[in-house]
């Protein structure tokens, strides 16, 4: 059969679209607050109030007069990324990785000449890559190095992990390895292969690219399984207090490992997708429906959350979600 | 839980609310269903034939009103020279014609058109025509007085009131075998209604002559034939039915149009002599909302209503009218099936588009100027411009691009390609825009997939904007659109899976 039965999908508790929107992003995440999700200058401003990581902040550029100075910010430095402040789905995120006598070189080898990076500053000053058309900054932010835990599970990119945070607890995770398929970026819907991580222990469950299954990395070969994402405590942490940072009920956060200052916070999500759904091989339902039932969470604190996932999202369980 | 129900309340309202009111709109206006319904019309002719005698001439002719059975929508006269004035006299229509001098013989008509409309009543009576006293012989009945009222107690013994009075007169004076009394009083000039109208009155009951054309399609030269209406007071309500003369059977008003009820003359005629009223008619067959406009036309009864707007705006609305309709496909295309499409009500108005120009005309012009679009586009994007100066270039391009569409395929010899000019070009720019940064970013395959589906929902909004049934109803009940809004609320509270979901999903349900 080509579709699936709807009353099987409900019955493993896989959440669809329209429920994603109108039952948990419409219903816990205030629309007065997602300017300071969309919004990644925003997000790394209240990032750093709350004592959350986040990668180095090279400049802003916020006029198209400045945008000649886009060269001093990236003056001396090993590769940077510039991104639109309110970019959205990895859109007009520009990632150098090599520097060599005043060339710059994308992770798929490709130059890049300062007149396109300045172009691509001006696309991002425009509008272009926001939400809406309306006018953006650009950020430039350092690159992160990342950690040899991931060598060859990555092709072209930093991979990353996606955390969904539901009132303050983590209840599924997915790591998002880059692919050339992909183009170097993490997105799952172009062709990035999504690995389910335990919440437990930060190790890989199951691995899918283009939402069917996979076992080994389509371009290094490595296999999956042994995928096992070092500092997961610290991770899940930083992961958990983005709720009280943000205030978003429903929420997806993009973290990054940086080999010397490990775990840091990338971005917010307002809108997550679905796909940590197939990459866990389970559907998130049951574990939102347990949190809702939970009368007492607001009281918790970040550390009395992240004992709780890790008692009940765990992929063995130490105790069984009813 | 409280706001839930409210929710549903407000849909459950809004879609009663909607049907309602369309209903409503077709029982009181009588407006069809379906778009082709007819309705029959008769045009009735009325010559009117004399000689005028070189003198000033006042022509009054008695003209029907509306009645059980017809709705009048237009009348007009012909007449060359003459004056020519539509009015009441003594609450009866009548055409009146004027001129100072005239000699001759002389035609004059005058043109009715009516419906048929099953609606239509009588008009309520409110006062009893006078008794006419008159002398026996006045009308022509110069017969024995104790003949008539012999005929008349005969006729009381055996009846109630006033309309079985008469149907007992008419008894006797239809008899195969008619008694002395009666053949007494037939035996004069008299026509047989002279005499039933002459007894009436002698017995006290108001009534009163009306002249009524029997309606046939086709028919020429044709004359009122006489009937007889008796009232009476019942319950202080007046009272009345309808008798002919030569016959005991009750009247059959199919057909039948009472066209002189003045209870005076047809024709009233000033210097003119030899006159002869004549009718000639035809059924007509036309679309059953023309017949109806011009019915309420008269009546204003469709006041607060789109038909009351001038004739070009209301174009206008049957093209706006249908927008919820293509939004309502988009709601559902996205809601229930979940496919992508690149700006979310563009599908709808690249559907209008495709309405004014024709659906394969429009499929074939919009992939060509996208396809040419995206080409110039991508030289573009190597010029470093700022957003909207590119935006800019791309919508002067389109416009040249369809400039040159036209006149190519014009000295080609097909004007189809004229009609590219339809297209909303500033959407059509953006969605280049869209498409090629889409292209750059995330590879063609997405902007196949987001153009097709674009081009998808907007093909289906094509096809059910451009129904000719779906236009006829969104635009004569405008109780459609509150159903239209209700479905689309309803929609938004839909939390189940769509379509392509459960496609999506499918190897995570088949995992065990």
């Amino acid at each position: 059969m080509f579709f699936s039965s709807p009353f099987k999908l409900r019955k493993k508790g896989i959440m669809g679209m329209n429920q994603r929107n109108s039952g948990y992003v419409g219903r816990y995440n205030p629309r007065r607050l997602y300017p300071l999700v969309d919004n990644k200058l925003k997000t790394k401003i209240i990032a750093r109030e709350a004592n959350v990581t986040t990668p180095a902040l090279l400049g802003v550029i916020s006029m198209q007069a400045e945008v000649e100075k886009v060269a001093s910010f990236i003056e001396n430095t090993p590769g940077f990324v510039i991104k639109p402040a309110k970019g959205s789905g990895g859109k007009g995120i520009l990632v150098i990785t090599k520097i060599e006598n005043g060339r710059y070189y994308k992770p798929n080898g490709n130059e890049e000449t300062l007149a396109e990076i300045k172009r691509h500053v001006t696309d991002i000053l425009a509008g272009l890559f926001s939400l809406g058309g309306s006018a953006d900054v650009a950020v430039v932010e350092g690159l992160i190095q990342f950690d040899s835990a991931f060598d060859g599970f990555s092709f072209e990119g930093v991979p990353d992990v996606r955390v969904i945070v539901f009132k303050g607890f983590p209840v599924m995770a997915m790591m998002r390895l880059s692919t050339a398929a992909s183009d170097g970026k993490a997105n799952l819907h172009q062709g990035a292969v999504g690995v389910g991580i335990d919440i437990g222990t930060g190790k890989a469950i199951n691995a899918v690219q283009f939402d069917m299954p996979v076992e080994r990395h389509p371009d290094t070969g490595k296999e999956l399984k042994l995928l096992n994402v070092p500092r997961w405590e610290r991770l899940i942490y930083l992961a958990a207090s983005c709720y009280e940072m943000s205030g978003m009920g429903y929420l997806g956060t993009d973290m990054v490992l940086d080999r010397d200052l490990g775990p840091m916070l990338l971005e917010l999500n307002a809108r997550p997708g679905l796909a940590i759904q197939i990459a866990n091989g389970t559907g998130i339902l049951p574990r939102l429906k347990l949190i809702e039932s939970l009368k007492d969470a607001d009281k918790m604190s970040v550390e009395e959350r992240v004992a709780f996932a890790k008692k009940h999202f765990a992929e063995t369980p130490l105790v069984e979600i009813a | 839980m409280n706001a839930r129900i409210f929710f549903y309340t407000l849909v459950a309202g809004l879609f009663i609310l909607g049907i309602t009111q369309t209903i409503q709109r077709h029982m009181a206006f009588d407006i069809p269903w379906m778009p082709g319904e007819t309705r029959t019309v008769w045009n009735i002719d009325a010559k009117v034939e004399f000689d005028a005698t070189d003198k000033a001439i006042l022509a009054s002719l008695t003209t029907p009103y509306t009645q059980a059975g017809f709705t009048q929508i237009s009348q007009n006269a012909a007449s060359p020279g003459y004056g020519l004035s539509f009015l009441y006299e003594d609450s009866h229509p009548q055409a009146q014609w004027t001129i100072r001098q005239a000699d001759g013989p002389q035609t004059l008509y005058y043109n009715i058109q009516l419906l048929v409309d099953d609606e239509s009543k009588d008009q309520a009576i409110d006062k009893m025509p006078e008794l006419v006293e008159t002398e026996y012989g006045g009308a022509g009945v110069a017969a024995d007085l104790a003949a008539s009222s012999d005929i008349i107690q005969d006729s009381l013994k055996t009846s109630a009131d006033a309309f079985s009075f008469t149907r007992e007169l008419l008894k006797q004076l239809n008899a195969e075998d008619p008694n002395q009394n009666v053949s007494l009083v037939l035996s004069g000039k008299a026509t047989k209604t002279d005499v039933l109208m002459a007894l009436l009155n002698e017995a006290k009951i108001p009534n009163k002559r009306i002249g009524a054309l029997v309606l046939e399609d086709g028919r020429r030269r044709q004359h009122l034939q006489p009937l007889v209406q008796v009232f009476q007071e019942k319950d202080g309500e007046i009272e009345s039915r309808l008798f002919n003369a030569s016959t005991i059977k009750a009247v059959d008003r199919t057909n039948l149009l009472l066209w002189d009820q003045s209870g005076k003359a047809l024709l009233e005629l000033i210097g003119g002599v030899n006159s002869r009223v004549s009718f000639s008619m035809i059924q007509q067959d036309q679309p059953a909302l023309a017949a109806i406009l011009q019915k309420t036309d008269n009546e204003h009864l469709f006041n607060f209503s789109i038909h009351s707007l001038p004739i070009e705006d209301q174009s206008l609305f049957k093209g706006i009218l249908m927008i919820p309709l293509g939004v309502l496909i988009v709601v559902i295309m996205r809601v229930l099936i979940g496919l992508k499409t690149s700006g979310t009500f563009m599908p709808v108005l690249i559907a209008m588009a495709f309405i004014q120009t024709s659906l394969v005309t429009g499929l074939i012009g919009f992939i060509l100027l996208v396809a040419v679009g995206l080409f110039i586009r991508s030289y573009l994007s190597h010029l470093n411009l700022l957003l909207v100066s590119r935006i800019s270039t791309v919508i002067i391009m389109v416009i040249l691009l369809i400039a040159l569409f036209g006149v190519l395929s014009y000295k080609l010899g097909l004007t189809e390609g004229l009609k590219i000019t339809f297209f909303p070009m500033i959407i059509l720019s953006w969605t280049i825009e869209r498409m090629s940064v889409l292209w750059e970013e995330e590879g063609p395959k997405e902007v196949f997939t987001q153009g097709g589906g674009s081009l998808v929902v907007a093909v289906l909004a094509y096809f059910i904007m451009s129904n000719e049934m779906a236009r006829h109803l969104m635009f004569n009940f405008i109780g459609l659109q509150f159903v239209v809004m209700s479905l689309v609320l309803i929609l938004g509270s839909y939390t189940g899976y769509r379509l392509l979901e459960l496609r999506r999903f499918k190897p995570l349900a088949d995992k065990e």
